[in-house]
């Protein structure tokens, strides 16, 4: 067992998870069957092999190009509302669960 | 005339030949969806409003004589994972139940000014997290070809509707196999582009370096004529590449004969049922009697994409699900007295369990002391991953497997064992790694009458060669 009880805690505080007892047995086992199987990663060699974060700095750029000049199209100026209009006040807080007419509305901040 | 079995090219010429209307065509297909529906799940919400007033537009256009653009009057279903504005979007979760977006996601606009019609949006797993979209928030869709299976997923209610002729086609989305494993189940095409040629503004992000949108349609022309619609540089995604786009319909009619088609053995070792495997054998031989050469080839890390996937889509996920707090558009629970409170409980009420998994599994990958051995390990077997197909594809032109190792299961059958759910994606999950572009298109049926789906695999932006190879396969019948 790589996870422990303590472990699946520690996470789910990280995730702003609370979990019932129920799932955090769940988490316990399903975690540790996964990990279990991920394991087979250290069967290659990966000492001399680069991380891959994405695809788009290897396909479908200008390979004559190097860092930054390879994306240069996708740079635009920095100017207030340059691709798109901000969305209107009224309809940005429409979705919130609460909010007056110029904010979202949440619980205390400062637990005591 | 059948007007709920049209393909994109018959529904727009017979609105253009004004043999029918738009407005006859989208409410054919709501009939059809309040005949259907209810026993296959496959719509969350319908946009009825929007769609008349489209179809009504695009009347007009006809009346008045006018030509008319490539999907006017044509009927789609959106998966609810991209952004509608006015319309619920859910991304099949109940954090969203109540979310009403403030814009519209690129590729729906696009197809929108493209005359066609939005009919709703398509059921699917919790932001698109599954293989059986019984990860719904809301409820499972059942396979319109036997109503004790899956769909598939997570694009489950995409690939339904369009097998049962609820709309003509649909969007869905592809982070492991997501449009190309539920065509395979539904019996239908199912199309994943290279990363980067359709714009992701608008989708609600799952794993944003794997995620994908792309069309299931119920012929290759029709996915070749959606894709010329949705692909395309979008300044409103930095991802989205500048590369030019062919003309599809061109490209599609180009002849296959002399083409180097790739087998690799590892998609066709362990694990693979034998009916799939005699289907797509003899999909194989077929395509050799089109004048294909056919050439063996090897991806030998791929027993190892599983894991990798499983821990940089989790990871990337656990990053993308944070904006969930309750704060400003997402469900919030009653009655908590402090903001982490309220974080804590809001997220876990409007979570289902996978999701809850994979944020767990994705911020365990991330914590510290864990983030080499695990994150940056699964970076670099995807470097070894793409660079298999880069190898292989200085050899061929395309590659051809299995898209799903089974045809659809049973409700149920995987649902209490994530591991064996995630392997249904194997030989899918590859190409959202590596970027590179997949098709699934129907390849025979079981003796149980269950569709049988053939993936074909090929070069970053390189769509042109596989929709040509799946639609000289579709036609040769």
């Amino acid at each position: 067992m790589k996870v422990t009880d303590k472990d699946v805690a520690y996470v789910a505080e990280l995730a702003n998870l609370d979990l019932t007892d129920e799932e955090r047995s769940g988490m316990l086992r399903d975690l540790n069957s996964i990990l279990e199987y991920v394991e087979r990663l250290n069967e290659l060699d990966t000492s001399d092999v680069p991380p891959m974060a994405q695809v788009s700095d290897r396909y479908g750029v200008d390979e004559a190009k190097q860092g930054s000049a390879r994306f240069a199209y996708a740079s635009r100026e920095d100017i207030l509302e340059g691709l798109r209009k901000s969305l209107p006040h009224a309809e940005a807080l429409e979705n919130a669960p609460d909010a007056d007419e110029h904010f979202f509305r949440v619980p205390k901040v400062i637990e005591r | 005339m059948d007007l709920n079995s049209l393909t994109i090219d018959s529904a727009r010429s017979a609105i253009a030949d004004r043999k029918t209307t738009a407005l006859a065509l989208a409410e054919a297909h709501y009939a059809r969806i309040q005949q259907e529906d209810g026993q296959i799940g496959a719509f969350l919400t319908l946009s009825k409003e929007r769609a008349l007033e489209q179809a009504d537009r695009i009347d007009r256009m006809a009346v008045e004589g006018k030509a008319l653009p490539p999907l006017a009057g044509v009927p789609v279903g959106i998966k609810d994972v991209m952004s509608t504005r006015g319309v619920r979007t859910t991304a099949g979760s109940k954090i969203l139940e109540k979310y009403i977006p403030p814009y519209d996601c690129t590729a729906v606009a696009r197809l929108e000014a493209a005359g066609a019609v939005v009919l709703g949006k398509m059921n699917c797993d919790e932001f698109a997290m599954g293989s059986s979209n019984e990860n719904s928030g809301f409820h499972p869709v059942r396979n319109p070809r036997d109503l004790t299976r899956v769909p598939g997923g997570s694009s489950g209610g995409s690939a339904a509707a369009v097998a049962a002729d609820m709309a003509v086609f649909t969007l869905g989305s592809d982070t492991g196999g997501s449009i190309r494993q539920p065509a395979s189940f539904c019996g239908v095409v199912g199309l994943m582009p290279t990363y980067g040629r359709v714009s992701r503004y608008g989708l609600i992000a799952f794993a944003s370096s794997l995620d994908h949108i792309g069309p299931l349609t119920k012929t290759v022309k029709d996915a070749a004529t959606v894709l010329q619609t949705i692909a395309g540089r979008d300044p409103m995604d930095a991802t989205s590449a500048e590369v030019p786009v062919p003309d599809y319909s061109v490209e599609l009619e180009k002849p296959v004969h002399g083409l180097r088609i790739g087998v690799a053995k590892e998609y066709l070792g362990e694990g693979l049922d034998d009916e799939v495997r005699a289907a797509v054998e003899a999909a194989i031989d077929k395509l050799k009697s089109l004048g294909c050469e056919i050439v063996k080839v090897s991806l030998p890390h791929t027993p190892y994409a599983i894991p990798t996937y499983y821990l940089i889509a989790t990871a990337e996920a656990s990053a993308n699900l944070a904006r969930y707090d309750g704060v400003r558009y997402s469900h919030r629970a009653r009655g908590v007295k402090t903001l982490s409170e309220m974080y804590r409980r809001s997220r876990d009420e409007g979570f289902g369990p996978e999701v809850k998994r994979r944020i767990m599994l994705g911020t365990y990958a991330l914590s510290a002391g864990y983030y080499d051995a695990y994150y940056l390990k699964a970076q670099k077997v995807r470097t070894l991953l793409t660079r298999d197909f880069d190898e292989a594809f200085k050899k061929v032109d395309a590659i051809v497997t299995p898209t799903s190792p089974t045809a659809a299961f049973r409700l149920g059958e995987k649902s209490n064992d994530p591991l064996a759910m995630y392997l249904a994606d194997i030989y899918t999950v590859t190409a959202d790694l590596a970027g590179i572009p997949g098709i699934s298109v129907p390849c025979g049926e079981t003796r149980e009458k269950l569709p049988i789906g053939l993936q074909v695999l090929g070069k970053h932006f390189d769509e042109s060669t596989i929709l040509r190879i799946a639609h000289a396969y579709e036609q040769a019948g």
